[in-house]
């Protein structure tokens, strides 16, 4: 009978733990899976795709969100900063067409194409990728080193509107960090962004 | 960092408006945190139902008219319905201003323009990442947090039920769209 009590109490306690509401997706120290999704180009990318790297931005981005597009230039700055520094950038929208139809993959091929995007820009169409991520608002950040070990998650800087007044560089500072050696500091930053936008059930 | 303090902004707005026709309503144009804490804590006693939004945001703007309903239906219930705009100041008066006088909104509206979010985004709830649309409500020292929008106005009336006393007479209606609003 006692042993049967406890059964129950630790039944109630698992089903506490998860009903609790944790926050999903990676944190940093975990292992990031890889995944397959199809690019604007046509072709499918992989993290494993590239080789001699020293680590992946990933950044879940789109075409809609006014904060996305406020990023868009400094994105690109960042990939060609540091790309040759062993650390491309991939883009993934995560968004669903089925609600914001300026997020389909014909808009983020004339998008890529229009602003010349230099670093793939991937389609998460099943969304199957982002929900494993964690990411949850566009622009979202998630740096990898070299094993796919999350290093960095958040923001880009703390100045959406005005780059020139930005007081701190996270990805940046988060970047050179990780070229040293070091563990970027902070390692989680927050900011105003869109919200992912999930198909309809 | 801005090239006028907000009170001066204020008053500058209220002339504005005194000139013309189809008024917005008044909003407060809070720089810091401590502003909008200060704000939250003259709620009282009161149920405070904080939405954060921006009229950038497609799915916050589509909402609207159910805080609206809710602020009406629920008024004598002491709940208090605070919008707060995280639009960008730089845009006050080409969108942020005209944007209300279209809405003709009845809650109270501040515009938050703290830009250190990564501060203040944790100080609003520990579960909140900055994604907006967010609600919260706020009572005492309570607080309860609905990520993304509201698909109907019943669910906004389920979040706000356990906050009021007294609710065991009330039963949901679907009494507004919350894809209506543009």
């Amino acid at each position: 009978m006692k042993s049967l009590v406890f059964a129950a109490f630790a039944l109630a306690g698992t089903l506490m733990l998860f009903s609790a509401t944790a926050p999903s997706g990676y944190v940093v120290g975990d292992k990031a899976d890889d995944f397959s999704l199809l690019n604007v180009d046509g072709n499918m990318v992989s993290l494993s795709d590239y080789k001699d790297v020293k680590g992946y931005i990933v950044i879940f981005t789109c075409n809609h969100c006014p904060y996305a597009q406020m990023y868009e230039e400094r994105i690109i700055a960042l990939h060609n900063k540091y790309k040759p520094k062993g650390f491309p950038v991939i883009a993934i929208n995560p968004n669903s067409p089925l609600i914001v139809p300026e997020d389909s993959y014909e808009e983020m091929k004339k998008r890529a194409r229009d602003m010349k995007y230099p670093f793939p820009y991937l389609f998460d169409e099943a969304q199957t990728v982002y929900p494993k991520f964690g990411a949850t608002r566009t622009p979202h950040v998630f740096i990898m080193d070299t094993n796919r070990v999350v290093r960095y998650i958040g923001a880009i800087d703390d100045n959406p509107e005005l780059p020139s007044m930005a007081k701190n560089h996270w990805v940046e500072n988060a970047l050179e960090s990780l070229l040293r050696g070091e563990s970027p500091k902070p390692e989680v930053t927050l900011a105003i962004g869109c919200t992912v936008k999930k198909k309809p059930k | 960092m801005y090239p006028y303090r907000s009170s001066r902004l204020i008053v500058l707005l209220l002339c504005l408006l005194a000139f013309s026709k189809a008024q917005a309503q008044e909003f407060a144009v809070y720089d810091s945190l401590p502003q909008l804490i200060s704000r939250i804590q003259q709620a009282g006693n009161s149920t405070l139902v904080l939405n954060f939004w921006a009229t950038w945001c497609k799915p916050c703007v589509e909402e609207l008219p159910c805080f609206e309903e809710l602020r009406k239906q629920y008024a004598e219930k002491n709940v208090q319905v605070l919008l707060v705009s995280l639009d960008f100041k730089s845009q006050l008066e080409k969108k942020f201003i005209p944007f209300l006088k279209a809405q003709q909104l009845k809650s109270d509206v501040v515009l938050f323009a703290d830009q250190d979010a990564n501060t203040w985004i944790p100080y609003i709830h520990e579960e909140w990442d900055g994604a907006i649309p967010v609600t919260l409500i706020i009572k005492g020292k309570v607080k309860a947090i609905s990520h993304g929008k509201f698909e109907e106005y019943a669910d906004l009336e389920k979040f706000v039920l356990p906050f009021i006393a007294d609710n065991s007479n009330i039963s949901l209606k679907n009494l507004v769209n919350c894809n209506s609003g543009k």
